[in-house]
């Protein structure tokens, strides 16, 4: 009678426990305790704000492909194009074929080093994509896509 | 430790072939339904019919592994060994889709992205969630002791649990590479009709699955008393 009583008290206590620790786990990830500040890339923006701490270290830079200042040479494989979040722009040089959803008005993430001569030296690009699914729409203009393209991560 | 007194009892099969059947139909006609009536995307072209799969496999991992975390629960509270092979049941399934899930935002993202992998926070805590899960599986592999693993099982279990909010908040709590969660304002009706009808689907497919891996899971844990029992020189097993 006692010892299945106590088995019984033991038995409470570990699910007792296990609900505290998860009660404790969804506080702390809900009040804070997840830093907020964990970015996988910078705006224009944020980078330029870093100013002497911005240069010549490995950063990632992402944005808007402004429209109209992409340059790509076919020989050379050299592309350079701006990155802009409206607010800054950054001057991007990336060598090597872009992914192939690159163009103007896109969301992307550039890898690299920001030179003291103000261009961004990529050595890898990605494209992001916006959570919008559409289907072509004569006289639509895909720009109007990424309008939710920076919400991710805003404090 | 000692055998428990009586076998555990197996559940019976009834209908679930029938529900199998069922599961199956309407994955093939949900997957009909995208693939037929949806126009290429403006951007991905067809590419976008990836979404159909990985995002009901997605949801349903997450389904999955709240299973594990109630079961393993009601395991820890009551000590009855069915919510333990409930739990296992939903892991094994959990762990399938989760894998499903990484493999094809993998194969999506190689063309859209220009990459196969980043280590941004969606990707690598849904990573985490499927390494956490695989370990579970292995865990209850090398324990032998019925009430330890059961135990240890519904510990790593309730622990692997909790990130899956972190995982489902990862893109709007961090910035990420992966986008944010569609919504159907963001998606045209088009597409947001076949996706939800093979997430239903896929949700048949992981109750069918769940449910007969832990009739598996059952008839293994027999299998295991009985071997328990005629090694300690009991009798044969009823």
């Amino acid at each position: 009678m006692t010892a299945s009583t106590t088995a019984r008290t033991r038995r409470r206590r570990g699910a007792g426990i296990a609900i505290a620790v998860l009660v404790a786990a969804f506080a702390w990830m809900v009040f804070g305790g997840l830093d907020k500040n964990v970015v996988f890339f910078l705006t224009p923006a944020e980078l330029a704000a870093k100013g002497n701490d911005g240069y010549e270290v490995p950063v990632r830079l992402g944005g808007q492909v402004k429209p109209g200042t992409i340059k790509w040479d076919d020989r050379t494989r050299d592309l350079r194009f701006a990155v802009t979040d409206g607010s800054g722009e950054i001057l991007v040089h990336s060598t090597g074929a872009p992914p192939q959803m690159f163009r103007d008005g896109m969301g992307v993430v550039v890898e690299g080093k920001y030179g003291r001569d103000g261009v961004f030296r990529s050595s890898s690009l990605m494209v992001k994509h916006s959570n919008e699914y559409r289907a072509p729409k004569a006289g639509e203009r895909p720009q109007d896509m990424y309008k939710t393209l920076m919400q991710g991560g805003k404090t | 430790m000692t055998a428990p007194t009586a076998a555990p009892s197996i559940p019976a099969t009834g209908r679930w072939p029938w529900f199998g059947a069922f599961a199956l139909l309407s994955l093939i006609g949900a997957q009909a339904l995208g693939l037929l009536t949806s126009p290429a995307d403006r951007d991905m072209g067809h590419l976008q019919k990836i979404m159909y799969v990985h995002v009901p496999a997605a949801w349903m991992t997450f389904v999955a592994f709240f299973v594990v975390l109630v079961a393993s629960l009601r395991y820890l509270m009551t000590r009855e060994e069915r919510h333990d092979l409930l739990a296992a049941s939903a892991a094994e399934v959990g762990a399938v889709l989760n894998g499903l899930t990484l493999a094809l935002g993998m194969i999506w993202g190689r063309p859209t992205w220009g990459v196969w992998w980043t280590w941004d926070a969606r990707l690598t805590s849904t990573l985490v969630l499927f390494l956490i899960f695989v370990g579970y599986l292995a865990l209850r592999g090398f324990v032998d002791e019925r009430d330890r693993r059961a135990q240890w099982s519904a510990a790593v279990g309730i622990l692997g649990a909790i990130n899956v909010p972190i995982v489902y908040m990862s893109v709007k709590w961090w910035r990420t590479l992966h986008q944010l969660q569609s919504s159907p304002s963001t998606v045209d009706p088009v597409y947001v009709l076949s996706l939800r009808a093979n997430a239903f689907a896929v949700l048949f497919v992981t109750i069918y699955f769940i449910r007969r891996r832990y009739e598996a899971a059952c008839i293994a844990r027999v299998a295991e008393w009985r071997r328990e029992a005629f090694a300690l020189g009991g009798t044969s097993g009823q």
